[in-house]
């Protein structure tokens, strides 16, 4: 019903904007600040330097201060929101002066953008999304899996609270599985490549998409429609980024500096505590003594490959839109698990595939979301976003349990123990965190409860990467995937 | 779905929690000063202390309350517990105040779940469900008590439990808890006809001469104890007591004014000032300056506190009437609530010194009858558009304008989508001039955030948005108030064959309840 789906929407856009009250990533911490004083610091660079000069150091551009590391669509998003900015209030975006400005008319301000991109793009794309799971797999949820969308707290929590734009990224990758589902390859090719030209984050969905596609382009009767449909593909992707990495084009030496900038090897595997693996090892086995960074690097490009290139040759092979979701899942699970460089908000990218899975596995979904908010706990608590996080996740989880249909009685045996599973987890999560909260740490682990944290939430998603897995290879099996389907 | 009362309890909590860092209103102030000194001074200077100007004007039981509070109050940070400490807002302050306003709640909550049973509203069907989330997720109250900063929940609360006990025919529990719930806050005494009418009729009528006077004298008993508790203490400083209760040197209207008759009749004398060229006597004192003032009416006479009382009272007596004159107790029922309505309205559009708070007295209830009639249903639809709306300027800050909108428009819509999901087969039947109506407020904001900026006038006219979404809701309070009045009434005037259609909503009820049981 159209009154229920602006109730939604509403709701999800006032949840946002109340969580927009809070404190933001880095407020009143000088000198570096946080990743609110980073978006501005775009801002203020794209709005005063030429686009040649924007990935590059200079007298006016000191890439040690917040330089510019996302791909070419950020930057041009930065300069538009720079320019609203410059005409609200030219302190905001000053050269070298507005360095750390901290106001309340400035908090308001990109608080409003950040709502401004949730309402023209997030909320939109996940609609889009939820109508277009609906209609391949005719289940009737599409309200219901707007609701969840909208209000998945991660992605509110990061975006409005700890501030970022993932938002635009998100719903870019949402708009592009949308058109995968409603077999519009073209659009989906159009849409991701934008979302990977806004943050290079989205490599993590990239190769399902890039299986998908060959694999359908491949399939195709006759060799003259393949070589039509691949050649269009290419040059979609082509020409997109042939447009956006314009101003960088003109030698190489200038793109490769962009590429430097996107993809910083020298910042190591990881930086702070992340639920992955390489984090996880490093409580015993301290990787930066043994490895160099290359090497390091070398070794996540082996495991992550190795981990991803299962899950996508089985999508090549036995293409379907189940198995595309579930791929999605598995890739992402993996990439945030093995990649080099990963922080913690990168838990979102999983978390998109994850609702799409909804319709299939509600009770596991809704749990690895939680577990993705709980990932991110140490970050938001640095944030001093606690306590909005506990009372979103608390929300989410009501509305699913006030939403959700009751499972037949087929399922009901294996609902049993996944409630007791999920049970004791969850207890276990909670009481982490209590005990985050009562038990002070010792001088000589001060990062201990962080830690915690991180080692059972990636323990959380390894085990779901496994399953995912099983899922995909029972899916194979014919008869369970024409249940599925 | 079995349990989504306490799933929807737990909603609310929560979004009332995501809501500790919003930004509150000087009530904030006055409830902190108001624990300071129930905790720090003695029982006789309660209501004589004047050190912040934001004196104890509410009846003892709140003061009770809030000397009850102060006692976990001075764990918690005993500086806001002292008298001097003006404006005092530690962080911890500021969550133990909001915190216990979202505790306090939990007697809304109970009050909700008892009202709804006692209306004979069958759990786990549509119209239950949505009575929960209307009243449960209250946009009103949300505004009103966590955002701005007030204790409405538990009274409302109070207000539920009095009325379904009354529903309940348990009469001297009622009132009793209504007794209970004036001493809290003396504004409800404006709904007091209509519990007197009812237990008067249904109580004490109707028997021999014997148990007449004996129930009298019951129900004088019950009532009165609650008074005597709460203002025994205070018995020889009364003239004092009463004089902070009832501040009639406050003006007709208040700073903003709420959306009532006074607001046309503000506007209609500045209207008809302009129109005659009569220069105001004293520029200061005009209307518009936003400061809680007397108000001169320079062309229309002036109203006096004794005028509002008499009009007040004079559109009370018909639905009172109606209540008084209904047969049978089945029938008095929805009466009775459309009474508690219309008394709350009728001393909204009347009242001395209204504020816009007010409104929700009438908006709470008609939750309760939005989910048992379609066409109150209807009436309270319109009545939310408006009133609802009318609460915006409320939350001013820079920060709550999209919350507010959001907040707003998601309840709105969500208002709606529960009556579509009840009254599935015949539509709610809004009119298209009523439709063009709620487009109209979309101009207020419009104007306020866009046009009044684009021509560069919001410096001059400052108070303007005020105005126009002050004299908009009001027409839609007035149109409300009259259109509802003749649904209200027209019920069992028997002779007056016009009306006959449209008669008999109390079948409407029992219908509804079939309806119910077929699904």
């Amino acid at each position: 019903m159209l009154s229920e789906l602006a109730a939604t929407a509403f709701l999800a856009l006032s949840l946002r904007s109340i969580i927009s009250l809070n404190a933001y990533s880095g407020y009143n911490k000088p000198p570096m600040f946080g990743d609110y004083e980073a978006q501005r610091h775009w801002q203020e660079v794209t709005v005063n330097l030429d686009a040649k000069s924007w990935y590059t150091n200079g007298t006016h551009n000191d890439l040690q201060y917040w330089g510019l590391d996302y791909p070419p669509l950020t930057a041009y998003h930065s300069y538009l929101v720079g320019l609203a900015a410059k005409t609200q209030n030219a302190s905001f975006v000053s050269l070298h002066a507005s360095r750390g400005i901290e106001s309340k008319e400035h908090k308001s301000f990109m608080r409003l953008t950040v709502l401004t991109a949730d309402l023209l793009i997030y909320l939109p794309a996940i609609w889009i999304l939820s109508v277009a799971i609906d209609r391949t797999f005719q289940s009737n949820i599409k309200e219901l899996l707007f609701l969840l969308l909208a209000l998945y707290p991660g992605q509110m929590l990061i975006d409005n609270g700890h501030f970022q734009y993932n938002n635009i990224s998100l719903g870019l990758a949402a708009v592009a599985i949308a058109a995968i589902l409603c077999n519009k390859n073209y659009l989906a090719a159009f849409t991701f490549t934008l979302a990977l030209n806004y943050k290079q984050m989205e490599l993590y969905h990239a190769l399902p998409f890039f299986s998908y596609l060959l694999g359908t382009t491949l399939s195709r009767k006759s060799f003259k429609s393949f070589a039509i449909e691949l050649t269009a593909i290419a040059s979609i992707v082509l020409t997109v980024f042939a447009i956006l990495w314009l101003p960088w084009l003109h030698s190489i030496e200038a793109a490769s500096q962009v590429l430097h900038r996107l993809f910083p090897l020298g910042r190591g595997v990881f930086e702070d505590k992340v639920a992955n693996v390489w984090c996880s090892i490093n409580v015993i086995f301290k990787l930066r003594k043994h490895f160099q960074n290359h090497q390091m690097a070398l070794i996540c490009l082996g495991t992550t490959l190795l981990t991803v290139l299962p899950t996508n040759i089985i999508l090549f092979w036995r293409r379907s839109k189940p198995m595309f979701l579930l791929t999605l899942f598995n890739t992402s699970a993996a990439f945030f698990l093995f990649s080099f460089q990963v922080h913690e908000k990168s838990i979102l990218l999983v978390a998109l595939p994850a609702i799409c899975l909804f319709q299939w596995w509600p009770n596991e979904m809704l749990w690895f979301l939680e577990v993705s908010v709980f990932s991110m706990i140490p970050l938001l608590k640095r944030d001093h976003l606690l306590i909005p996080s506990v009372a979103a996740t608390v929300l989410f989880h009501l509305v699913f349990k006030c939403n959700y249909f009751k499972p037949n009685k087929e399922q009901m045996l294996e609902n049993k123990l996944l409630n007791m599973t999920v049970a004791i987890s969850e207890i276990l999560m909670l009481s982490i965190l209590v005990g985050s909260l009562a038990i002070k740490p010792s001088a000589r682990y001060p990062d201990i409860w962080p830690l915690i944290i991180s080692v059972v939430s990636c323990a959380h998603i390894f085990l779901f990467l496994v399953w995912g897995y099983v899922k995909q290879f029972m899916q194979c099996d014919r008869k369970l995937y024409n249940k599925i389907e | 779905m079995s349990g989504y009362f306490w799933q929807l309890v737990g909603i609310s909590t929560a979004l009332k929690v995501l809501l500790l860092p919003a930004h509150y209103s000087t009530d904030f102030e006055v409830h902190r000063n108001w624990l300071a000194i129930t905790h720090s001074l003695p029982l006789d200077r309660w209501y004589v202390d004047a050190t912040s100007e934001w004196t104890l004007d509410y009846p003892p039981f709140f003061a009770y309350f809030e000397w009850l509070l102060s006692q976990l109050a001075k764990y918690v940070d005993p500086a806001m517990l002292v008298v001097q400490n003006l404006k005092y807002a530690s962080a911890e302050t500021v969550y133990f105040q909001k915190i216990s306003v979202i505790v306090m709640d939990m007697i809304y909550v109970l009050g909700v779940r008892s009202a709804l049973a006692a209306l004979g509203v069958v759990k786990s069907t549509q119209q239950h469900i949505a009575g929960c989330m209307l009243l449960l997720l209250n946009v009103g109250l949300i505004f009103v008590d966590h955002i701005h900063f007030q204790y409405n929940g538990f009274l409302f609360g109070l207000l539920l439990l009095s009325v379904s006990a009354l529903l309940r025919q348990r009469y001297l529990l009622s009132a009793f808890s209504f007794a209970v719930l004036l001493n809290f806050k003396h504004i409800f005494l404006y709904m007091a006809p209509a519990f007197a009418v009812y237990l008067l009729k249904f109580y004490c009528l109707g028997k021999q001469r014997r148990q007449f006077v004996l129930s009298i004298a019951k129900l004088l008993a019950v009532g009165l104890t609650p008074f005597v508790l709460s203002f025994g203490p205070f018995w020889r400083q009364l003239p004092q007591l009463i004089s902070r209760l009832f501040p009639f040197k406050r003006g007709l209207t208040h700073a903003y004014w709420a959306p009532n008759i006074w607001a046309l009749y503000n506007t209609a004398d500045k209207l008809a000032v302009v129109a005659l060229k009569r220069t105001p006597p004293n520029a200061m004192s005009s209307t518009s300056s936003g400061l809680v003032q007397e108000v001169k009416h320079i062309v229309l006479p002036n109203i006096t506190p004794g005028t509002t009382f008499v009009l007040t009272l004079l559109f009370m007596l018909p639905i009172l009437l109606k209540l008084f004159l209904s047969k049978t107790k089945e029938q008095a029922r929805l009466v009775f609530l459309r009474a508690v309505v219309l008394c709350a309205c009728s001393s909204f559009m009347f009242g001395w010194h209204v504020h816009e708070k007010a409104i929700l007295m009438c908006l709470i209830p008609l939750c309760l009858l939005a989910v048992v009639d379609r066409r109150d249903a209807k009436y309270a639809f319109i009545l939310s558009v408006t009133g609802y709306f009318s609460l915006l300027p409320l939350l001013f800050e820079v920060d709550l304008l999209v919350p507010r909108y959001a907040l707003y428009l998601a309840y709105m819509a969500m208002f709606y989508g529960q009556l579509e999901r009840i009254y599935k087969a015949t539509k709610l039947g809004l009119h298209l001039l009523e439709c063009i109506y709620f487009l109209g407020f979309l101009t207020i904001p419009l104007y306020e955030h866009l046009f009044s900026r684009l021509f560069g006038v919001h410096q001059q006219l400052p108070f303007m948005p005020l105005l126009l979404t002050s004299l908009y809701s009001s027409l839609g309070v007035l149109y409300f108030f009259v259109r509802y009045y003749i649904y209200a009434l027209d019920i069992a005037w028997p002779s007056w064959p016009s009306l006959t259609k449209r008669r008999a909503p109390q079948v409407k009820f029992s219908a509804a309840k079939r309806k119910r049981k077929t699904k």
